[in-house]
């Protein structure tokens, strides 16, 4: 399978990328090298294989149902949160308009 | 007086509780080596203010008899990966330029709680992407080696390239590294030092920067095999914040070292002589043969059939995490915002990522982006975790027939800066002896052999059992006592 550059433009636009015209034409060539080199993994037999999900064996643990289990991921950290926000504004993120 | 910077780990640790020289005085000498080492740009920020602070506090704990850890006394660099509170953290990355953190990775403070202090945070391949330090935000990293005889800038390796410049510099006796495909040890091969991938799960991955968290796993470069065991005995520990933190008490590595291998096996995989290989890069994995047979060990030939397909599946897999970890670089939260004139949110996400990001991020981003997307996530991504479970299998099988694995590094030495940035695909080939460890999620070390011809270091790769980080220690030991690697660059920094 190849690219083409209406197919970098639809990719960079889902990636939220914005890239003009002469980047998706100098990505194009780029992007067909590596995914004409990865190609070579159909040779592989992979019947009866499962997709690898974990690499080392390991069950999901639950954490203590407590408030502020960990204070450092817990609640009430409204200030850490926003302190390296570009644009923080009454205790909130500021994003542009987004309704009109 | 000795030069304090010629010592490692355990020669600064056991100085400093012996009372040869003060914690201040070896964090003094190594700020100033630092700051006379601007030409390597190995460090994106100095903080000679946080090594001099752990340094008194080492002392003042000395003085009234108490404990002083694992990493008393020893001032480290911090790969720019780690978050560290109140310093700024980048990634080497544009978006995340004056980005201070508000807290502290588990393995950074794992570190400063045993003694440890921070001389900088160290250069490195934007988000870890990329295998010579070419694609950081803040510049290339300067390998301290040059061929003999040429001036030529050469590449420190990557992604972690200022931790590897730096330590055989001698600048920092140590430092962080994280190894995703590799980051750790092509550094540690192309700089004459060591550096160890422990069992993926044994460092927590909480506060580092994610680039493909299935594979991320920090580890320590240090210039021997010993002070490789200590300072990852002080990184590694459960981490109940890291849901694929391994739930096993830290082993005592450093002294169960043991370099006698007699009764140990070590298998050498057929398909690991791969065209393109360099003579020298052959001709040093013979002597390690040699070296290990004199160890006591048994020499046995395996095979790993799907070596061949481990780089590939690893150009799907770790793009495709990629892509997803870096979507929460949106302008938002934290880092860059790029706000054009009347743009809407959408337009100010893609803004501020096309500023952002580098080539090489926004490359794999693309290529993640496309084999996760609808009617190609089956065909790529799938069929390459597929082609992981292979090549994870393939090691499970060969530890019926040897204990450890011994291969290169890389299939060459370091390279000049500029000569291999023009083609992605010929970077990733740097990494194609260490990546089937990183997908198979095993420990995995590179100790220094020799030098080659042009006098530049080749490293040997040692790749253990799950869980057996104890027995790649002890191999690369054995190595080290038999291969009396005491080169250092020559100065021209």
């Amino acid at each position: 399978m190849s690219v083409d550059k209406a197919t970098v433009a639809k990719i960079a636009n889902l990636a939220r990328i914005a890239m003009d015209d002469a980047a998706l034409e100098r990505m194009v060539p780029e992007l067909n090298n590596i995914l004409a080199w990865v190609e070579q993994l159909g040779e592989v037999d992979v019947s009866g294989i499962e997709p690898m999900t974990a690499v080392i064996p390991n069950h999901l643990r639950l954490r203590d149902d407590v408030v502020d289990a960990d204070p450092l991921t817990g609640g009430g950290k409204r200030d850490a949160v926003l302190a390296n926000a570009p644009a923080a504004e009454h205790g909130f993120f500021g994003v542009p308009k987004v309704i009109e | 007086m000795t030069d304090l910077t010629q010592l490692g780990v355990k020669a600064i640790r056991d100085g400093v509780a012996r009372g040869d020289f003060t914690a201040r005085e070896v964090a003094e000498a190594f700020n100033a080596a630092v700051a006379g080492a601007a030409a390597l740009n190995a460090f994106i920020v100095t903080t000679p203010d946080h090594a001099l602070a752990a340094a008194d506090a080492v002392d003042t704990r000395r003085a009234k008899g108490e404990g002083l850890g694992v990493m008393g006394g020893v001032p480290i660099g911090m790969k720019d990966l780690f978050a560290t509170k109140g310093v700024q953290t980048t990634a080497a990355s544009h978006i995340l330029e004056g980005f201070r953190p508000e807290y502290e990775s588990t393995v950074s403070q794992n570190l400063w709680n045993a003694g440890a202090g921070m001389l900088g945070k160290l250069n490195l391949d934007q988000f870890a992407m990329g295998s010579s330090n070419e694609t950081s935000w803040f510049g290339n990293v300067n390998s301290p080696w040059r061929k003999a005889g040429s001036n030529a800038a050469m590449s420190p390796g990557g992604s972690s390239g200022g931790s590897s410049a730096a330590v055989a510099s001698r600048i920092a006796p140590a430092a962080t590294g994280t190894d995703t495909g590799g980051s750790i040890r092509q550094p540690a091969a192309f700089a004459g030092i060591s550096g160890i991938k422990p069992t993926y799960g044994r460092c927590s991955r909480w506060g580092v920067v994610a680039f493909a968290s299935s594979l991320d796993q920090a580890g320590p470069m240090a210039r021997d095999v010993t002070d490789c065991a200590i300072m990852l005995e002080a990184m590694a520990g459960f981490d109940p914040k890291d849901a694929t933190s391994l739930d096993m008490p830290v082993p005592k590595w450093e002294a169960s070292l043991n370099a006698d291998l007699r009764g140990k096996k070590i298998g050498i995989p057929r398909e690991y002589r791969m065209d393109g290989t360099d003579a020298a890069i052959l001709a040093s994995w013979e002597r390690g043969k040699e070296w290990l047979r004199d160890a006591g060990a048994e020499i046995v030939d395996i095979s790993l059939p799907h070596t061949k397909y481990a780089l590939p599946a690893y150009y799907i897999i770790a793009p495709a995490e990629a892509s997803s970890n870096l979507a929460r670089y949106d302008g938002v939260r934290y880092g860059l915002r790029d706000l054009p004139e009347r743009a809407g949110l959408q337009d100010m996400y893609a803004a501020t990522r096309a500023a952002g990001f580098g080539d090489e991020v926004k490359r794999r981003v693309l290529i993640g982006t496309y084999v996760l997307s609808a009617g190609f996530y089956d065909a790529y991504y799938t069929q390459a975790q597929k082609v992981r479970a292979l090549v994870a299998r393939d090691f499970e099988q060969a530890w019926a027939q040897c204990d450890a694995i011994l291969a290169p590094t890389t299939p060459t030495a370091s390279f000049p800066i500029g000569s291999l940035d023009k083609d992605p695909l010929t970077m990733y080939l740097n990494d194609v002896f260490a990546v089937p460890a990183s997908l198979a999620g095993l420990p995995a070390m590179s100790v220094p052999a020799m030098l080659n011809a042009d006098g530049l270091p080749l490293g040997l790769q040692i790749v253990g059992k799950p869980f057996d980080e104890q027995g790649v220690l002890d191999v690369a030991l054995a190595i080290e006592q038999r291969a009396g690697f005491e080169a250092q660059p020559e100065r021209w920094w």
